[in-house]
């Protein structure tokens, strides 16, 4: 697979991911999940990583945690490939990045007390002073405010989506990771709630000097949260640039038909009815070439026959495409 | 109301006993759609949204108690013999839901679930039935449809999936098409899409619809009116340009401005709603929303809101200090 690759803004990179492939066997078939990603985040960063349903943003945010182990690929997280590394030395440099899932009430054991859960990660690193656990769950639950006295005895049955997901940000951040990848985080909120939690995100950034990749499919949220965006089809990017560029002036197709595709909240915005007919082919059998082709209103024969680039098309903007919008 | 509705909902309530206590579910809910037109209802998880389009459609939970009217041209359906309620039901008013395999019967193929309730609302011989089945795959953007007959469910994508529902839901030409959330669990392109197919055919058939979300995108440029759903109630009624260009009721402008801006630079703080819906089993004696309002007033805790229309009738909210009273007494 030919190496995609996007240099971020800053030369002072947290993450760097290159060239990376998963592939996940089925049968005797192969799903080609991300197919040869590249990207980098600075110290302090937070990518969005939107894309359609299936396009592989889980399988990225897994395999950059080493959750799932790359096909191929390298995975440097300062300095430091993670990708060469086993057991107690991984497990190690496992506590400086967390992960936080889309689904906080199943990502939650529903058995166990809320003080037990969020204080786990703790047991796990070998923080053996019970009272030194229970003052840092008190700091992290306060952090992401809850009580701690109202809530540490009871089970997660008993609080809300938006409450779990607070829960699940605090048992994330117990150990003082330097690297969170946040999985669609508010996707199953309602829009009351979902502002809460991402303004808790942004608050928590700051105070902890967090390095994001926030991984969603609405937009709009990723918009509101990220510094630079990468959009993502079918295993590969199309487009990376900064949040604001981006959207203003997009240079993939792709990219151009999701920000059209977006419900406007404004009914002096008529929806565009251009929007072309048809889904994302399999990732077990992608296309030839350049992977939107099937969908894309520009494709032409060099589309299908050769398989395009990120290169730079504006200041900080990289786009993988043989006839960019711009 | 005026007498070319052709559905009205008038003082519904649906209590659903559990094991905390009664759940009301509907709170005295009164509204009207008339033929040809398009309703948004809006509102947030568990506010009642699906709750009421159940009883409109009269398939509510067995233990349900359901009061008030529900009139649909013309014919009461709460006195509706269960024989004839069938009969309507997939007839002259249809239903989509959020997931699409709630309408398919996954050990049978599209064609088959097509051809058989076209033949059992209409009089169709096998030919016209199939002949008639690919037009409608045809019609909701199918490719090969004529393939597709022979496929089940679960061979089809989620996007295809509730094109098919769609097409089963449009098969016997309804007056009202009722879609919960139909797009919910679809990808922005592929939600888009669908949309597109809905607003197209309820156009070309003149057919009424009612669209329930929780996104107020999606029924900014595509209904004639909308309903805010909370907890339980309708707090703000309007057509869909009055409601979007003056908010009055406190929750619909904090729900409106909660929502992340497009427009907005990243790292912009948003304007949440603290807190969070009352329980549904533990109402409040006032205003459902007063815990959350910054508008709040002492009468608020005390006293409930009803549903009222003020200076242009169409317009209607349930608040006693609305946003403008507000703006007016600053100016
Ligand atoms: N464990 C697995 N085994 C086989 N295939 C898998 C597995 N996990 C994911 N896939 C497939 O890999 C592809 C990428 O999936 P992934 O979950 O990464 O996508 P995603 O972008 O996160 O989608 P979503 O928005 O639905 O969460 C999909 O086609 C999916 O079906
Ligand atoms: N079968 C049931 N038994 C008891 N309570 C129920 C049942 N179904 C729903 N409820 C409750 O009734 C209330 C209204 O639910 P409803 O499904 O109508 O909400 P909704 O607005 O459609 O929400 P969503 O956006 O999540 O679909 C909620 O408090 C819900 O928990
Ligand atoms: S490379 Fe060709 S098919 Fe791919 S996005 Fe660009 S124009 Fe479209
Ligand atoms: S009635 Fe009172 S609490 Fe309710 S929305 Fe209006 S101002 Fe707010
Ligand atoms: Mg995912
Ligand atoms: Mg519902």
């Amino acid at each position: 697979m030919m190496p995609q690759s996007a240099p971020s803004i800053s030369s002072d990179a947290l993450l760097e991911v290159d060239n990376l492939v998963v592939e996940y066997p089925v049968g005797s078939r192969i799903v080609h999940a991300v197919s040869g990603v590249s990207l980098q985040i600075a110290r302090g960063e937070t990518l969005g990583l939107v894309g359609e349903s299936g396009c592989g943003k889980s399988t990225l945010g897994r395999a950059v945690l080493q959750l799932r182990r790359p096909t191929a690929g390298r995975v440097l997280f300062d300095g430091h490939d993670l990708t060469a590394m086993q057991g107690d030395v991984l497990r190690l440099m496992r506590r400086r990045v967390q992960l936080i899932f889309q689904d906080p009430i199943a990502s939650l054991n529903p058995r166990r007390k809320i003080g037990d859960i969020v204080a786990e990660p703790l047991v796990i690193a070998g923080v053996k002073d019970p009272e030194r656990r229970r003052q840092l769950v008190y700091e992290v639950l306060s952090a992401v405010g809850l009580d701690p006295t109202l809530v540490v005895g009871r089970l997660p049955h008993e609080f809300s989506g938006g409450q779990c997901q607070r829960i699940c940000i605090a048992r994330a951040l117990i150990l003082n990771p330097e690297f969170i990848v946040c999985d669609e985080p508010v996707s199953a909120l309602d829009v009351s709630i979902r502002a809460q939690i991402l303004n808790l995100l942004e608050e928590m950034k700051a105070r902890f000097g967090l390095t994001l990749l926030f991984i969603a499919h609405d937009l709009a949220v990723v918009k509101a949260v990220s510094d630079r965006v990468a959009v993502m089809y079918l295993g590969r990017l199309c487009e990376v640039g900064p949040s604001e560029q981006l959207f203003a002036r997009p240079a993939h197709p792709y990219t151009a038909l999701l920000i059209e595709a977006i419900p406007m909240p404004d009914p002096d915005v008529r929806p565009a009815e251009t929007v072309p007919v048809g889904e994302p082919p399999s990732p077990i059998a992608p296309p030839s070439g350049c992977r939107f082709r099937t969908r894309c209103p520009r494709a032409d024969q060099r589309c299908s026959d050769e398989m395009p680039e990120l290169r730079a098309v504006a200041p900080g903007q990289f786009v993988a495409c043989h006839h960019p919008l711009i | 109301m005026n007498g070319n509705n052709l559905l009205s909902v008038e003082d519904v309530v649906v209590d659903l006993p559990t094991p905390r206590g009664n759940l009301r579910a509907v709170d005295h809910v009164g509204l009207t759609v008339g033929a040809g037109r398009t309703l948004g209802i809006v509102g947030e998880s568990g506010c009642g949204k699906t709750m009421l389009s159940r009883a409109v459609l009269q398939l509510l939970p067995k233990k349900a108690k359901l009061s008030g009217r529900v009139m649909f041209d013309g014919q009461d359906l709460l006195q509706l013999p269960p024989e004839k309620l069938r009969k309507l039901r997939g007839r002259s008013l249809a239903v989509v839901f959020q997931d699409p395999m709630t309408s398919l019967n996954p050990v049978l193929t599209i064609g088959t679930q097509l051809i058989e309730t076209l033949q059992e609302h209409l009089e169709l011989d096998d030919a016209a039935a199939t002949r008639r089945s690919v037009e409608l795959l045809a019609a909701v953007g199918i490719p090969a449809p004529e393939q597709r007959l022979a496929q089940y469910p679960h061979q089809l994508s989620g996007g295809m999936r509730q094109r098919v529902a769609i097409a089963i839901a449009l098969s016997c030409e309804p007056k009202l098409l009722i879609a919960d959330e139909p797009t919910t669990a679809l990808d922005v392109t592929i939600q888009a899409q669908i949309l597109d197919l809905l607003a197209r055919e309820q156009r070309r058939r003149h057919m009424a619809m009612i669209i329930i979300t929780h996104d107020l995108g999606v029924v900014a440029g595509r209904t004639d009116e909308v309903a805010v759903m909370y907890a339980g109630r309708v707090v703000e009624r309007a057509p869909t340009p009055a409601l979007f260009k003056k908010m009055r009721m406190p929750y619909t402008e904090a729900l409106l401005a909660a929502l992340p801006k497009l427009d907005a630079a990243p790292h912009t703080p948003l304007p949440a709603i603290s807190g969070r819906p009352p329980d549904p089993t533990r109402p409040l004696k006032g205003c459902s929303f007063s815990p959350r309002c910054r508008y709040a007033v002492a009468r608020c805790q005390n006293e409930k809101p009803a549903l009222e229309a003020t200076e242009t009738k169409a317009h209607q909210f349930a608040c006693f200090h609305p946003i403008e009273a507000h703006a007016d007494a600053n100016a």
